[in-house]
């Protein structure tokens, strides 16, 4: 109640509940922007809609008649049952409200996440590449360039448990026990400093934890600090004196039909991570160029080894925990970890444009089936020191279904 | 990509060389003359004497050839991944207001899933008399309704805060598309799972059957207002990348809020406070705190052409100046346009009578002899709010606000027709 009455008090929303608020509301409007009756009289007529007399006049009606068996108006669908709730409605709410028994420690989080989240979010949760960082940026938030993880910016312990849950991992959500999100959760804010090593998160001390930002947010306010000021009549003449060019966007070239060439030579110094980024994918962009033109003339069938496509099929679903890093088809490019097209049968760090570990770089060989099951099995104990942080696939069955379909891509 | 880059720069060239060629015929004063007959009019062309295709060539149509760079587009270095991204609508490239579904922009958490109608539940639960469970044919015996709405995500423009950045409309407004919705309004479903009729501090959380879960807290009150399960977009299913086969609107709110593949609604107690509604589409001031709650998308246009992805390629004179306009509090009211950065405004002709909460067209048919233009435009809308510009939206909300920037847009229009986003004092 309080809530929902902050909330349109502070905002410009037009939908109300009830006469009384709407009445408020316009109330307000007659207090701020006497200037401007025609508007006035406009907004009553749109946004005074009491819920009771809604235009279609199901709703009386329906919330009445659905007393009977939750067959409301219509009759249409039927009861959800229990079993069906529960399996869809796992959303957790800020006091903890939506979770279920369970706990986790931080060192257990130490290696689920390093299994799970480090390919990404990086062994400490710092982020790998453009993917999100998830610990530091404590205190940068007024800065000008500020840092938001869950530390610093998240304002609710709750929003991680869930997100972890139901989203994650990125390509393979919903396979986390909540055991293992607790863990996770733990290991986050030990990350950030926030937990000693010691600590162990669980439904029962959930809701005692406070986020450092969780003051950190307002609800919206623009009706107050924006509409009161720009809801004037607008200038149509002689509105400044001068008008000087002050930024460029070419001088900053990072749109992508120019491509980088011409661009990056240009740019200024000041956005550096930023124009990294640009450079990397410009060069990508350029060698992608002649090979994607080379490519039809290479297309005649050279081997058509016999694929099992009912394994292959098996192994396009094993790789949905290869996809987050790895690319494989068509226009294939390197992201975390190099494109995967021709890998079966392939020199060992083979794509010349991607920058290995130095231990795969220095192995030699190639990818047979051997070799395949050897690093896909235990990445870091095949290739100590390969960048790859995947915990590698547990089942033999897997990583013949995951090279045989690596197999359909040449 | 390749493709793409190719026909983009084919495209520059062809303007150079185009603007020159037409401009020394057209700039005569009076009727242009042409020095030799037309071979195109005085000789028989091949499709004024075969075939062209026959029907059922192309069962379900796409657009000709020569439009094949009207297409969305990916900015690569703003996200990790292709799979959680945005793609933006061409809208340099297009008129009037509905949006073609094939190149209305694309924001995925998780990837774009197949859904099927067969597979398809929706479930509401929390605070109703039964809990039910919907199909998708269940869906289609409901009373519906036909709206069109533009969808906007908070985060367009959002590149522009600190200063001019991306070099066309597409890039710097595209996250945007308007279509016709035609669906069940929320109220309906709710009501036929026994809604008890209590609104106050109550709350409806919506969620989708994809992967990233993505899931959003709307207000009770908004939600009964005019929220729709949309089935269909612009007389067709909605397309994959839009949220086949149902999809929540919200109209005049941030488009992370229209639930994709939407499989659950939940009548609650309070907002669940998910990922996309704290961590993401907040909006960080100057001394650090952060807006949240901010859903509606204020007024806001931009002049899609001229524009740096549409140079004027032709001669001096006649010139159309287009763009659109839109504002989740209502309707439109007036555009107005400057071709001085701001020191002169005219108002400019909108196409239609402006709809509530849907784009709406707006055109300025005037001459150009070559000169540059500093050219903005400034949506008002019946509220009477009046589009702001960058400066004063970073008076009240400094550099990183990343959500929300509707700030008037300024293109300088080059003598030789090329133009380019810039920002002016």
């Amino acid at each position: 109640m309080s809530k929902s009455l902050k909330l349109y008090a502070g905002t410009a929303i037009g939908i109300l509940g009830t006469l009384t608020l709407a009445v408020n509301f316009a109330d307000r409007f007659v207090a701020d922007f006497p200037e401007n009756p025609r508007t006035m009289a406009a907004l009553p007529a749109t946004q005074v809609e009491p819920v009771a007399e809604a235009p279609s006049g199901v709703l009386i009606g329906a919330a009445t008649a659905a007393t009977t068996d939750g067959g409301g108006t219509f009759g249409l669908g039927r009861a959800a049952l229990p079993e069906e709730v529960a399996a869809w409605d796992l959303d957790v709410s800020p006091d903890g409200t939506g979770l279920p028994a369970g706990s986790g420690d931080v060192w257990t989080g130490e290696t689920v996440f390093e299994e799970n989240c480090a390919v990404c979010h990086g062994s400490f949760a710092e982020g790998v590449d453009n993917w999100p960082k998830l610990a530091g940026g404590d205190g940068t938030l007024a800065d000008e360039d500020p840092l938001k993880t869950v530390g610093s910016y998240w304002p609710y312990l709750s929003t991680v448990w869930d997100y972890v849950h139901r989203s994650m991992p990125f390509g393979n959500a919903q396979s986390l026990s909540a055991d293992e999100v607790y863990a996770i959760t733990a290991y986050i804010l030990y990350s950030n400093d926030l937990v000693d090593d010691d600590f162990e998160l669980s439904d029962a001390n959930f809701a005692e934890f406070e986020m450092p930002n969780a003051d950190g947010f307002i609800i919206d306010d623009r009706a107050e600090t924006e509409y009161s000021l720009w809801r004037a009549e607008p200038c149509m003449e002689n509105c400044k004196e001068s008008v000087e060019i002050t930024m460029r966007a070419t001088v900053l070239d990072v749109t992508p039909d120019h491509g980088g060439t011409e661009a990056t030579e240009e740019a200024e110094a000041s956005t550096g991570e930023q124009e990294a980024e640009v450079e990397e994918v410009a060069a990508v962009a350029e060698e992608a160029v002649p090979a994607a033109e080379e490519a039809p003339a290479e297309a005649a069938p050279v081997e058509t080894a016999a694929i099992d496509a009912a394994l292959a099929a098996e192994g396009e679903k094993v790789f949905r925990k290869c996809k987050a890093c790895h690319q494989v088809g068509e226009g294939a490019k390197n992201r975390t970890g190099p494109e995967l097209n021709g890998v079966v049968g392939r020199e060992i760090a083979a794509v010349g444009d991607f920058k290995y570990s130095k231990t795969l770089a220095e192995m030699g060989g190639v990818w047979d089936s051997e070799a395949l099951h050897g690093f896909l099995g235990d990445p870091r104990g095949y290739a100590k020191g390969t960048k790859m942080a995947f915990a590698g696939l547990k089942k033999a069955e897997d990583i013949d279904a995951v090279v045989e379909y690596l197999k359909t891509f040449e | 990509m390749a493709t793409e880059k190719k026909a983009a720069s084919a495209s520059r060239r062809q303007f150079l060389t185009g603007a020159a060629a037409v401009g020394a015929g057209t700039v005569a004063a009076g009727v242009a003359r042409a020095a030799e007959p037309d071979p195109l009019i005085t000789e028989v062309q091949g499709w004024a004497s075969g075939f062209g295709d026959g029907v059922d060539a192309t069962p379900y149509g796409l657009p000709i050839k020569f439009e094949d760079d009207v297409v969305r587009r990916n900015v690569e270095w703003l996200t990790a991944d292709t799979i959680s991204s945005i793609n933006f609508t061409p809208i340099h490239a297009l008129d009037g207001t509905i949006t073609p579904a094939g190149c209305a922009f694309e924001r995925h958490h998780s990837g774009a899933i197949e859904l099927s109608k067969e597979d398809y539940r929706l479930m509401i639960n929390g605070d109703v008399e039964t809990p039910m469970v919907f199909s998708y044919a269940d869906l289609e015996r409901f009373p519906r309704e036909n709206h069109v709405y533009f969808l906007e995500c908070a985060a367009n423009t959002g590149m522009e805060w600190a200063g001019a950045q991306l070099n066309g409309a597409q890039f710097t407004h595209g996250m945007i598309h308007n279509m016709e919705y035609s669906g069940i309004p929320v109220r309906t479903l709710l009501a036929e799972a026994g809604w008890s009729g209590e609104v106050e501090g109550k709350w409806l959380y919506v969620e989708g059957a994809d992967a990233s879960s993505n899931g959003r807290s709307i207000p009770l009150e908004k939600a009964l207002d005019d929220c729709l399960i949309a089935i269909k977009a612009n007389g067709e299913a909605l397309r994959k990348e839009h949220g086949y086969p149902a999809r929540l609107v919200v109209p005049g709110w941030e488009g992370n809020m229209w639930v994709k593949w939407v499989r659950r609604m939940e009548i609650m107690d309070g907002p669940v406070e998910s990922r996309e509604e704290t961590s993401k589409y907040t909006d960080t001031l100057a001394d650090g705190t952060s807006r949240k709650w901010t859903w509606v998308m204020d007024a806001k246009s931009v002049v899609t052409s001229p524009s740096p992805q549409m140079p004027i390629t032709h001669g001096h004179g006649p010139v159309v100046i287009t763009g659109m306009a839109w504002s989740g509090h209502g309707k439109v009211t007036r555009v107005d346009v400057s071709k001085d950065g701001g020191k002169t405004w005219e108002t400019a002709r909108l196409a239609a009578d402006p709809a509530n909460k849907a784009l709406v067209r707006f055109y300025l048919d005037t001459e150009w002899s070559g000169e540059e233009w500093l050219l903005q435009s400034r949506a008002m809308d019946e509220t009477g709010y009046v589009q702001p510009t960058k400066a004063q939206l970073r008076e009240v909300r400094g550099l990183n606000s990343i959500y929300h920037n509707n700030c008037i847009q300024t293109w300088w229009v080059k003598s030789n027709g090329e133009a380019e986003n810039v920002e002016v004092s």
